[in-house]
């Protein structure tokens, strides 16, 4: 399994690390239920899905990865930061 | 009770294994350079003011063997070899890394035979050029890469490994040696 890097290029796995779901973080006074659902519920599809993943032995950089969880087909790969999933300023 | 300041390698290189041989670089300095949020381009423009060489590009390493600036991942470079210009720091943030890392140079025409039992990269030099650089995973440590020569790789790992870096390049290089 190989994921292409946006600034690295195609590596190997094992120089990732599985981070979680790729999902926006709420913003601090939205409510229980909603970071409840932010930590805890997840779909389980059977496709394409997208996940976190960290370059940690390579440029360090967070990616976006939308992978086929049915094929561990590699669909596409963006940074975190331009994937809009950054936190912003005055979020925790 | 004295005590001495030790380079990361001191008593384990140099050492030579059939054509490839493995040595020690000491910079004097190392300094990691991550730059501000839109200040790249006047960063670029005071680097290349005080020790003459742009940051880099990724996967890309600027400058000469005694002063050089190396990708060092995202949105950061380390300058290895002179002590920092002060005047950086309106542009970026300074880190000391000095003595925080091994550097060793691995050299000879079979230096990628080598690299290759130890890194899930193509260090081949016509893939990997002079110039070009690359973090990447040796042995499950922590590398970053970089074509010094047409036969010579600079290799780092931080300073803590650096006897088990010597040992599984050294490991390495008999196995490469004893095929002959």
């Amino acid at each position: 399994m190989r994921i292409t890097c946006p600034l690295c290029g195609a590596r190997d796995r094992r120089e990732f690390t599985y981070k979680g779901a790729a999902l926006p973080v709420p913003a601090l006074e939205a409510g229980v239920a909603e970071w409840d659902a932010h930590v805890h519920l997840r779909d389980n599809p059977a496709g394409p899905l997208e996940e976190l993943w960290q370059h940690d032995m390579g440029c360090g950089a967070w990616l976006k990865v939308t992978r086929n969880t049915a094929t561990h087909e590699m669909l596409g790969v963006a940074l975190a930061q331009d994937a809009g999933l950054a936190i912003k300023e005055g979020q925790p | 009770m004295q005590l001495a300041a030790q380079f990361p390698c001191a008593g384990l290189l140099p050492l030579t294994i059939g054509d490839v041989t493995l040595t020690e670089d000491t910079p004097a300095a190392m300094t990691l350079i991550a730059p501000y949020k839109g200040q790249e381009k006047p960063l670029s423009d005071a680097l290349n003011a005080a020790h003459g060489m742009g940051f880099p590009a990724p996967n890309r390493a600027t400058g000469k063997a005694d002063a050089r600036a190396i990708w060092f991942g995202r949105a950061q470079a380390l300058l290895v070899g002179p002590v920092a210009d002060p005047e950086l720091a309106a542009h970026a943030a300074l880190t000391d890394l000095s003595d925080g890392w091994a550097v060793v140079r691995l050299e000879g025409a079979r230096a990628e035979e080598v690299m290759a039992r130890l890194v899930p990269i193509d260090l081949r030099p016509q893939v990997f050029k002079r110039g070009h650089t690359a973090r990447t995973e040796l042995k499950h440590m922590m590398a970053s890469i970089t074509r010094v020569g047409p036969k010579a790789l600079q290799i780092m790992v931080f300073r803590s490994f650096s006897a088990t870096l010597v040992h599984d390049l050294k490991r390495a290089m008999e196995a490469v040696a004893a095929r002959g």
